[in-house]
């Protein structure tokens, strides 16, 4: 049964800038604006792109005894270092099945007296369930819905948003609360464009004027979904749902990187979350399949679903596929049989009817420009 | 000028039917990123798929709007897709079809119906 499409709070804002609205997560989000979805995507390298992320989901993770002790049952659900995060920081992460697969990802700062974690619109209600049942006796679990997400990316980000609150001396993955004309704003300097950036949690009573504020400038561009999936995937970044569910483990899904020594095997901390018996072994010669970046022959874009073949033998499929603006030509991310993985592999892949030659590379597509 | 309700414009031009997408069609598609034609000489019933054209978002086709024989294709929108959200109407067509009758044309959409349509 189809449910009713919830609406953002800048929704008469997405209309009046023009937006096509279409449904996404239970959402009527804008895909693009008349500028078109190359144009959007270029001028967030170019300049600064505003992107309205409000339907994921915000949640307060509030200790009923102390941070450390919350710390370490959240070392118990995710793969990664929390007890090593410091007030002020965020750090990535995943929340895990049982066998290992992935719930969801996450972003998760650590704000002195409890945690801000920001997690994927289609997965809330999974993830706030889960972490109600998981951190039962230690966590009150407190959704946020009174506040809308913004996030501002690209090179103009910092001098735009410094004419309202003073975000220069933060680094990569730093937060901060942060007073202003808009209401308190809870920011964050990261973004899923691979562009330096800020993910901006503001009042849902400041928004729209907030919104209007960055708009004012010339530098930034109103966004859509459109130009947030083909940035976010000439960085490389995972889509969950795509590149990664359930079924799919962290190394699997190549996010091998946001699990630190502490946790993998000889480490502090090894193991001990969910499915630790079959991630760690991932790492131990285990495993048989992750994900690599394809650049296509010619330019006919390869979606989502596209068969990948190593001679006549099917080797996987892509998970994540379009065009990449910025490269200026087709780009996809595939989950390939470890054997072919190796970059400047040659590969084919079948598109109507046709199977056309691809290469194995390295990712990102285009270089990322965090502030470290 | 006529048109069909899958939005191609057809243009008669001597014996032959230029074919191409309307501008409604051309923004509806967005920034197209890849054109694949079909081979001269071919032989088309009508509701084939004859072109594909990507655009940043996704895949879509041309149907053969009346049988026919392709006779043209316009090889500058393979290294120029974008030439179809430039002029859609103009120097992006598509193919030049070769057909029995144009009488059949009649059939289809003028100016003034197919912007009822689009509304």
């Amino acid at each position: 049964m189809a449910e009713e499409l919830k609406r953002l709070g800048l929704h008469d804002l997405h209309l009046e800038l023009g937006g096509k609205m279409v449904p996404f997560a239970g959402y009527e989000m804008p895909v693009q604006y008349p500028a078109g979805v190359m144009q959007e995507h270029l001028h967030t390298r170019a300049a600064a792109g505003l992107f309205d992320v409000s339907h994921m989901g915000q949640v307060i993770l509030r200790p009923k005894g102390s941070m450390a002790e919350l710390a370490a049952a959240l070392e118990a659900l995710m793969p990664v270092d929390v007890l090593g995060l410091a007030e002020g920081r965020q750090r990535y992460g995943l929340l895990l099945t049982p066998a290992g697969g992935i719930i969801d990802d996450l972003m998760f700062a650590n704000r002195g007296d409890h945690f801000f974690v920001v997690v994927n619109a289609s997965r809330k209600e999974v993830d706030i369930a889960h972490l109600t049942e998981k951190l039962a006796g230690v966590a009150e679990v407190l959704p946020v819905t009174d506040r809308a997400l913004l996030a501002l990316q690209g090179p103009q980000a910092e001098a735009v948003l410094s004419a309202h609150v003073p975000v220069a001396a933060m680094r990569f993955m730093d937060v901060a609360v942060l007073p202003s004309a808009f209401g308190e704003l809870w920011i964050s300097r990261s973004g899923y464009t691979g562009e330096d950036g800020f993910e901006i949690s503001v009042p849902n009573s400041g928004v729209e004027a907030f919104a209007r504020a960055l708009l004012a400038d010339r530098r930034v561009l109103a966004i859509g979904l459109g130009a947030r999936d083909s940035l976010r995937l000439e960085a490389g970044l995972c889509l969950y749902g795509h590149d990664m569910d359930e079924g799919v483990t962290p190394v699997e899904a190549g996010l091998g990187w946001a699990i630190p020594k502490v946790r993998r095997t000889g480490g502090a901390r090894a193991a001990g979350f969910p499915g630790w018996e079959s991630v760690l072994g991932d790492f131990e010669g285990h495993l048989s399949e992750t994900r690599v970046g394809l650049r296509p022959e010619g330019r006919a874009p390869m979606r989502e679903g596209t068969t990948i073949y190593d001679g006549d033998r099917r080797v996987g499929s892509i998970t994540s596929g379009g065009f990449g603006p910025s490269v200026g030509a087709p780009i996809a991310m595939a989950r390939l049989k470890i054997d072919v993985t190796a970059p400047g592999t040659q590969l084919t892949g079948e598109v109507r009817g046709k199977r056309l030659p691809v290469t194995v590379c390295t990712l990102p597509f285009h270089p990322t420009t965090y502030k470290r | 000028m006529k048109y069909t309700k899958d939005h191609e414009w057809l243009r008669v031009e001597g014996e032959l039917v230029v074919v191409g997408i309307t501008e409604h069609a051309a923004t509806q598609l967005g920034d197209v990123v890849f054109v694949e034609l079909p081979e001269v000489e071919t032989m088309v019933a009508e509701g084939d798929e004859v072109v594909v054209i990507e655009s940043v978002k996704a895949a879509s086709d041309i149907l053969a709007p009346i049988d026919g024989e392709i006779v043209a294709v316009n090889g500058k929108l393979v290294d120029n897709p974008a030439l179809v959200n430039e002029d859609p109407t103009g120097a992006a067509w598509f193919f030049k079809l070769k057909i029995d009758d144009l009488a059949v044309l009649d059939d289809f959409m003028d100016e003034d119906e197919y912007n009822e349509l689009i509304g």
